[in-house]
């Protein structure tokens, strides 16, 4: 709380905002002040609630309670208009461009300045984006293609376009995550400019380094709600980690038995096909074991194959070469549901798009992906006595709060959600576990019940290949971690020997080897 | 059957019952504008339901409608439009009416024989549409309107090529060959209420069997509301796009089957013609489920057949083609609108009961 300017002459001030969704209180009682000309980060973890005060300052929804203030003026925004409107501009963390067509068009699209006739004076246009492209140091013909750039410059172009509608305050979710690092310096260098002309940027954020190297001041979110403000020069790395995860963090580590000997996954040689046809490969000569009893951490910055690694093992990617061995047997040639009937279970990476069905009732939830299992059917009917009550086993194991089996998925709370998915993956007795970030979004009682479900499992003789953004996780739940970059396992580490931050160095590919 | 249940059950009948108030009033006012008095129109219009004869006639006009509203369901419930019924029952009465005249058989068999014969037509008919799309990624939609067309030129053309008969005492209606009396499908109630109606019956029986209560239909359901989740639990997706497009299409080929093998017993131009197409709006007004289908197909067949009554008051029947468009559009809109709030309130209670539940146990411990 060191840095306290004086109410007037903040760009932006937030005080007592709240914000509830049916069943979580996503913001409570949020203070964020902002002075003009600075970049200012807001930093917390996955699911501490910084998209959603963002998304409240920039209107796309109204708080229930609190106040905004912007350039000293108390405001209400109904819609994003309003927000537009008093200079607030967004960039959003999925970018929002028509590739087929040019810069200039991507940019005036919905605020073209129109002459007589209601015809769009493209010369003004063009010539308003290219001094603000100067402004910001960027060079680009204005009539290329939005399609044929790189994810850098297209970031650049959601920048103009935001900067177009007259924004002088910017927000920036997660502006990185889609970044390599020398995009990331460039991003910054284009942030600078923007304050020195007095401009200010919101820049929301999970990575400390980039926070701490690149910004002015700093705001911490913890569980929905404000935990400090503070600055690069009065905090260092491990200090701002520790603001984050707080005190209380749940200690996922601790091994009481010994990893077994047996294979339970074995994956040789895998590639992988790009998305496109003609891209390079995904996934490139991967080798990997998991024992018995074994949680094998997969650590990489995201997009970086381990999604096509767990679909290959899933039998889903379309597979160039190399064999994948569940539980002793070479499955390669098999369909999906074989392999999920035969020993794997799965926690998809996103349980919204990839887990639920959220229109359906929990029952049918916990069903899906075991409408085979006999307990559940008989001939080629499904038994719903039966459903119901499996439903409610897996419900009161994993401790999943519902009123009932009867709810639509969508009524729950995210960490309630995932624990079902936990529940549903885990009920099928697996030998080996993918867990694409088990934990992600949810709250921390949540996390400590999966985690504590996880190691249990484990110490009965699964194995887990754990995928994971969560370092701490990663070093706390791993017996060995394997690094991937760019579509390749580079790094095989040690847990108990390894700090985030050098983890963090393999990660960005800047070290590789120890071990491969 | 649970309370939770229930209530979702009620306000999914309410907001069908809701939008066809809507359409009421609505042509109410359009009678209005136009001068006529809607009290007359609603009175003569509902006054006919105590007739049984014009209830005969409702049954009998709902018993393609709802066969045919069951085709475009099944591939809704996994998020397939179908728009193909009434090419699929085109291609299914001309190869129904040509082969079942070409063989004989003893009687039932023989009505079963024709009905096979319709479903395996339909089937192949909608397969080419299956197939486009899991082979070439062919949009269901534009490849099912296009084959209609095909459908319709190609049976036009094979009809008036190949499979006309002159007919002595009919020379203006040309025909195929006539069935045997053993294909003949009886009537229930003598050349007003066709026996097909215990097979369309049959067809909602076998539809909510197969997507409610089988692995299949969970399967299917699964890959309708979420196609990610399905595929990431092991649901062959294209598999499925392929079967249920070959159900839909069987359910198809007996669209036509009443006026085929229940009423003309031949093959001629314009039989059974827009019969596919309005299945369309009955399982959106029956929001997919065989009782609602059930019911709109009913209503449907209601207003087709009280609607000659109007023109005895002076009042033109095209009213009743008014409302059943206002009924389907409001259907969509009110539809909508009743699933967000109720979502809402379901997401509020959860929250509720769960809260309540917490300040329990808080007091307990404390």
């Amino acid at each position: 709380m060191s840095v306290r300017p004086s109410a007037d002459g903040l760009a932006v001030e937030l005080s007592g905002i709240t914000k509830r969704f049916p069943g979580v209180v996503a913001n409570y009682d949020v203070s964020l002040q902002v002075r003009p000309g600075t970049i200012h980060a807001i930093v917390g973890e996955n699911g501490a609630g910084k998209s959603t005060l963002m998304k409240t300052l920039y209107g796309m929804h109204q708080p229930d309670e609190g106040h905004i203030v912007v350039n000293g003026q108390p405001v209400v925004f109904r819609s994003p208009t309003d927000a537009i409107a008093v200079g607030i501009g967004m960039v959003h963390q999925h970018f929002k461009l028509a590739d087929n067509l040019t810069i200039l068009e991507n940019i005036i699209l919905g605020d073209e300045p129109v002459g007589g006739r209601g015809r769009i004076k493209f010369g003004e246009a063009r010539q308003r984006i290219t001094e603000l492209a100067h402004t910001i140091g960027v060079e680009f013909d204005p009539d290329t293609l939005v399609g044929q750039l790189g994810v850098g410059q297209r970031q650049r172009v959601e920048i103009l376009k935001v900067l177009y509608r007259g924004a002088q305050i910017l927000i920036l979710d997660e502006p990185t995550a889609v970044l390599v690092p020398q995009e990331v310096e460039e991003l910054f260098a284009t942030l600078k400019r923007l304050v020195a002309e007095g401009r200010t940027v919101i820049f929301i954020s999970h990575k400390l380094d980039e926070v701490l190297t690149y910004c002015d001041e700093i705001t911490v979110i913890r569980q929905g709600t404000t935990v400090g403000s503070t600055t690069p020069s009065q905090v260092d790395r491990r200090g701002l980690a520790e603001m984050m995860v707080g005190s209380d963090l749940p200690n996922p580590s601790g091994r009481t038995t010994a990893v077994g000997t047996r294979e339970v996954l074995r994956v040789t040689g895998l590639d992988v096909a790009g998305k496109a046809a003609g891209a390079k490969l995904a996934l490139e000569d991967v080798s990997l074991v998991v024992h018995e009893a074994e949680v094998v951490g997969i650590a990489g910055v995201e997009g970086n194959g381990q999604f096509e690694l767990c679909e290959a093992i899933l039998g889903l990617a379309d597979t160039v070469r190399g064999s994948v061995e569940i539980d002793g047997v070479d499955r390669s040639g098999d369909e999906t549901k074989v392999r999920l009937t035969s020993g794997l279970s799965y926690i998809p990476f996103d349980r919204h798009r990839e887990g639920l069905l959220l229109d359906a009732p929990l029952w049918e939830n916990t069903m899906l992906g075991r409408e085979q299992d006999p307990s559940l059917t008989s001939g080629p009917f499904v038994v719903r006595r039966k459903a119901e009550a499996d439903a409610r086993a897996i419900i009161e194991r994993f401790g999943v709060r519902t009123p009932s089996e009867q709810v639509p998925a969508f009524a729950l709370s995210g960490g309630n959600q995932q624990k079902l998915v936990v529940g549903r993956e885990m009920a099928t007795d697996p030998k080996i576990l993918l867990a694409a970030h088990p934990t992600r979004g949810v709250d921390v009682g949540a996390q400590a019940a999966i985690w504590e479900e996880l190691r249990h499992a484990r110490d009965n003789g699964l194995g887990v290949l754990l995928v994971s953004a969560d370092l701490e996780e990663l070093i706390g739940m791993s017996d060995r971690i394997l690094v991937m970059f760019d579509g390749r396992v580079t790094a095989e580490l040690n847990p108990r020997e390894i700090t985030p931050e050098k983890l963090g160095s393999y990660m960005t590919g800047e070290m590789q080897g120890a071990g491969r | 059957m649970n309370s939770a249940r229930l209530q979702r059950a009620a306000v999914t009948a309410a907001s069908s019952i809701l939008a066809v108030g809507v359409a009421l009033v609505i042509s109410a006012i359009i009678l209005l504008v136009t001068g006529k008095d809607p009290i007359k129109a609603f009175s003569t219009l509902f006054g006919a339901a105590g007739d049984t004869r014009v209830l005969q006639g409702m049954a009998n006009r709902a018993t393609p409608l709802m066969i045919s509203a069951a085709a475009v369901a099944i591939g809704f419930k996994m998020n397939l439009f179908n728009i193909g019924v009434e090419g699929q029952m085109r291609v299914a009465l001309l190869t129904t009416a040509v082969v079942g005249a070409a063989v004989d058989l003893p009687p039932v068999l023989h009505v079963t024989f024709c009905l096979i014969v319709a479903m395996v037509a339909g089937a192949a008919w909608s397969g080419i549409a299956g197939y486009l799309k899991v082979k070439r990624g062919v949009n269901e939609v534009i490849s099912t309107i296009m084959l209609n067309f095909i459908a319709l030129s190609l049976v036009a053309w094979a009809f008036d090529d190949f499979f006309r008969v002159e007919s002595a005492t009919e020379s203006l209606l040309v025909k195929t060959e006539e069935l045997p009396r053993s294909a003949w499908m009886p009537d229930l109630v003598d050349r007003r209420l066709n026996g097909m109606l215990i097979i369309a019956i049959l067809v909602l029986v076998v539809f909510w069997v197969l997507i409610w209560k089988t692995k299949f239909g969970f399967r299917l359901r699964a890959s309708g509301g979420n196609s990610g989740a399905a595929r990431a639990t092991g649901v062959n997706p294209k598999k499925m796009i392929l079967i249920s497009m070959l159900i839909s299409g069987a359910f198809a080929g007996l669209v036509g089957m009443r006026a085929l093998l229940g009423d003309v017993h031949a093959y001629q131009n314009n039989l059974a013609e827009q019969q596919g197409f309005n299945g369309i709006a009955v399982a959106l007004l029956g929001r997919n489920h065989p009782l609602g289908i059930f019911f709109s197909a009913m209503l449907f067949g209601f207003l087709g057949e009280a609607s000659g009554r109007l023109q005895l008051e002076d009042i033109p029947k095209e009213i009743t083609v008014i409302m059943t468009g206002t009924i389907v559009l409001a259907v969509v809109i009110i539809n909508e609108a009743v699933k967000r709030w109720d979502d809402r309130r379901i997401q509020r209670k959860a929250a509720a009961t769960l809260e309540a539940e917490r300040v329990a146990k808080d007091a307990v411990t404390a």
